[in-house]
Parts: structure tokens; sequence; C-alpha cells
């Protein structure tokens, strides 16, 4: 069974696997991360299952190591992601993210007359509830909550 | 505060609000002395505000120094399409200090960080007007004798009104205590409630102007706007209980005042005005020695 699900998305000999993603989210991984813009070798799989997440995604990028303040960025839509740090085809650490204090991009002001909405500047919050991720604008501070957060 | 931007209430501490206060009072007993003489204030009214703009202007006069400026964007190149960063990048090289007004959330925030003089925000949108919040402290340590441990009675619409969310989270540095009145759709929101439980100052909450007036300090009146409502109806139904009637005053504290932040639409009849409990007209004038005091700091010249 292990077996099968390691097929599932080829192995990297240096390199991150991130796991645990949830399969709806896959897409704003890659977009924050922006592994979009990078000439890495990137594999991923999706609609994976999982006991935790239903339907899980896995993300493997050769070559590629991340900073905490980098990663971090995807604990807003992949609060249980598990990295796996790969050298020589082994997994020589495992990480799990945390809710940053505070970020910029990734996600839209809620508030329609928020500057931030207007002009052609990076969004930027505070998290003020890292439980729940509500996120407080460091521009009109209003308060944009999960239910009405909206990707970039 | 030197060469600092003012954008939110919340950016000064209670010993900066203090200073501001303290040396309003100097203003207020020689109101004229010519420190911004050579420096340029540029005001920026990207939306008309007369009353605050005059207030600005006046202050700035009132110390000697020069007004640029517009009080309104349409008649400037803002209406042709200019960036909010590129204006304030030009009038920078204007000026000094740059006082501003704009309808959109934020942007006092934003100018701040790409301005290379200090920003004061005289409102952005919803969001903050601090020198309004200054003035207010003003006026209740000049009429009270002091700011600690009042009881400050704060009516009408408290679920959008800006003003009354600073004047609270001002007010949480010196131990207030809050009563709220206000009609069921327009009551405290929830954060500011959490904020006083957590900070140990106590509140209560009415839909009845009439009650327990006589143990009001200040009573803060605001505007109940008909806009603000879902249901028109609604707003019919409040919109004649939220006015302040000189016979409702009849058994509050002597020393009681009312505010109010201008301007006023008919929430406080004008059969108060002539009470000496009213104190709203005065209170307007706090702020052009509140505004002398604000710019005097931020350019270090006091
Ligand atoms: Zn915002």
């Amino acid at each position: 069974m292990s077996k099968n699900k390691q097929l599932s998305v080829s192995a990297i000999q240096n390199g991150t696997v991130i796991d645990h993603i949830p399969a709806q989210n896959l897409f704003k991984v890659i977009n924050i991360l922006s592994l979009d813009k990078i000439n890495n070798q990137i594999t991923f799989g999706s609609n994976l299952e999982s006991q935790k997440l239903g339907h899980k995604a896995i993300i493997k990028i050769a070559d590629k190591f991340f900073r905490d303040d980098e990663i971090n960025r995807i604990a807003l839509v992949a609060p249980h992601a598990k990295l796996n740090i790969i050298k020589d085809y082994e997994v020589v650490e495992k990480k799990t993210v945390n809710v940053p204090d505070d970020f910029t991009g990734i996600v839209r002001c809620v508030n329609p007359k928020c500057v931030t909405n207007h002009e052609k500047i990076a969004q930027k919050f505070y998290v003020v509830d890292k439980a729940s991720v509500s996120l407080k604008c460091h521009y009109c501070e209003k308060i944009t909550d999960e239910e009405h957060m909206e990707f970039l | 505060m030197k060469n600092k931007s003012l954008v939110s209430i919340n950016d000064l501490t209670k010993d900066e609000i203090l200073k501001v206060l303290d040396l309003a009072e100097e203003f207020a007993e020689n109101p004229n002395q010519r420190i911004l003489d050579g420096k340029v204030v540029a005001t920026l009214f990207f939306e008309p505000s007369t009353r605050t703009r005059l207030s600005f202007e006046s202050a700035v006069n009132r110390l000697g120094g020069r007004v640029i400026g517009f009080s309104e964007a349409s008649s400037t190149s803002v209406s042709k399409g200019e960036s909010l960063k590129d204006t304030i990048l030009t009038v920078a090289n204007y000026s000094d200090l740059i006082v501003m007004r704009h309808p959109i959330e934020g942007s006092a925030r934003y100018a701040s960080e790409v301005s290379g003089v200090p920003i004061i925000n005289a409102g952005d949108g919803a969001n903050q007007h601090p020198t309004q919040t200054l003035l207010d402290l003003f006026s209740i340590r000049k009429t009270q004798g002091k700011l600690d441990d009042l009881n400050i009675f704060l009516v009408g619409d408290l679920k959008y009104g800006r003003t009354v969310h600073s004047l609270l989270m001002a007010m949480s540095h010196f131990n207030a205590s809050f009563t709220f009145v206000a009609p069921k759709e327009l009551q405290m929101p929830n954060e500011y409630k959490m904020f006083l439980k957590e900070k140990g100052l106590k509140f209560t909450e009415q839909t009845d102007l009439n009650e327990n007036l006589d143990k009001a300090d200040i009573i803060y009146m605001t505007r109940v706007q008909r806009e603000r409502f879902s249901d028109p109806m609604e707003y019919e139904k409040v919109k004649n209980v939220y006015v302040l009637r000189n016979h409702m005053l009849e058994n509050t504290k002597p020393g009681m005042r009312v505010l109010h932040p201008l301007p006023r639409v008919n929430e406080i009849h004008t059969d108060v005005d002539p009470n000496p409990q009213a104190y709203y007209f005065t209170q307007a004038l706090n702020g052009v020695y509140t505004r002398m005091a604000i710019m005097a700091l931020i350019l270090g010249l006091k």
C-alpha cells in the first residue's frame, strides 16, 4: 500500500517534497511559491487518497530548498503541509509549516474601498488570529477572515 | 513624533498623546507663535471637507507657515488619472509636511510609505481621522480637568462611526468606562467590546437615550444616517429616538459636557445650544490648537 503511494509521484535525488496539501489548494500553493516561474524540475500529484484530508496533493521540486519564511506563506492554504528535505534520495529533514505573524501578497483585502484594491501596491497583512486565520490589513485596518479570503 | 507621520491614533503611545495635549494647551493660551515661519504645509483634499481643511489652514497660518494644496480632486492631475504615489512624490518636493484627506481607506498609510515628508491623515474614508480623536481628547481633558476614570456615553451610529471607535481606543489608555447608546442595527462591533474586556474596562449597552444620563461625564453624540439601514422602516423608527433635547439634560452632572464631531444634522436639537453643557462649538475651536501642536511636534519645532 505504502509502496503504491510512493510510486504515484516519482522520487527525486535532491530537493523538497511538500506533502499533505489539500487537493483543491494545489494550484494556490504553486502560485504562492511561484513554482510556475522557476526552471527546476517539478512533479506533482493530486487527488491522492489521504486519511486526514480526504484528497491530498503532493509536490516534488528538484534542487530547491525553501527558507522558513518562504514556506510559511503556504500555511494559509495548506496548514497541515509536511515538508521532506531530500538529499541523495534520503529524507534528511522533516518540517511543518507555521502561520506567519505577517506577510505580503497572497490574499486580496476584503475591503473594496481599500487602497490595495485601487493602487498598484502589494497587500500586507498581520495575522491577528492564527487558529481561525483572520488577517488585519496593514493599510485599511479591516479584518479579512477565512470565509472571505480570496487568493491572488 | 519628530519626522513621523500621523496615520492612525493607534500609532501613538499614551505619553505621545499627553504630549500633544500639553502643547495644544500652550497654544490655546498663546495661539500666535510664528514657529512655522518659512515652512510650507500642503493640504491635499482628494475629497472636500471644508471644516477640517480650514481648521488645518488656520493652524498653519497662526503659526506663520504657508499653505499650498487643493480642496477637491477634480481640479487636479488626479482627475487625469495620476496615481496617488505620483501625486504624493511630487507634492513632497514642494512642502515640509503633507496633510491629506482621501476617500480610499489605507491611502494615508500608503502615502506615508512613499512620501519623503511626514503625512498627517485628515481622514481616509471610514478608517482613521486621528487629529479628530486628539481634539476630542483635548476637549474632554479641558472640560473635566482630567482624562482618567471618566464615564463616556457614545451615542448614535456606533457600528460604522470611525470617530467613536478611535475615541474608544484612545480613552482605553485612561481607565474609562463606556455606555453605548445605539439602535439594534448600529451597535458597537464585537471586536471593540472584546478589546475592552481584555483591557478590563467596563461598558454597558442600552438602546434608550433617556436612561442613565445622570451618570455621564461626557455625552458624545454622532449622526444616525439613513443610508446605514438596510430596511428604511427601521430608520424611520429610530430617527427621532437619538435626538438630544435640552430637557433630557435636567438631571445630569453639572460638569457633564455634550460633544459632537460636527457637522450636526438634527441629532442635537438647537434648544441644547444655549446650555453651558453644550461644548461642540468650542470643541471645533480646540481642533485648531490640537492641529498646531501636532504639526509643531512632527516638524520638530517644539
Ligand atoms: Zn485593506
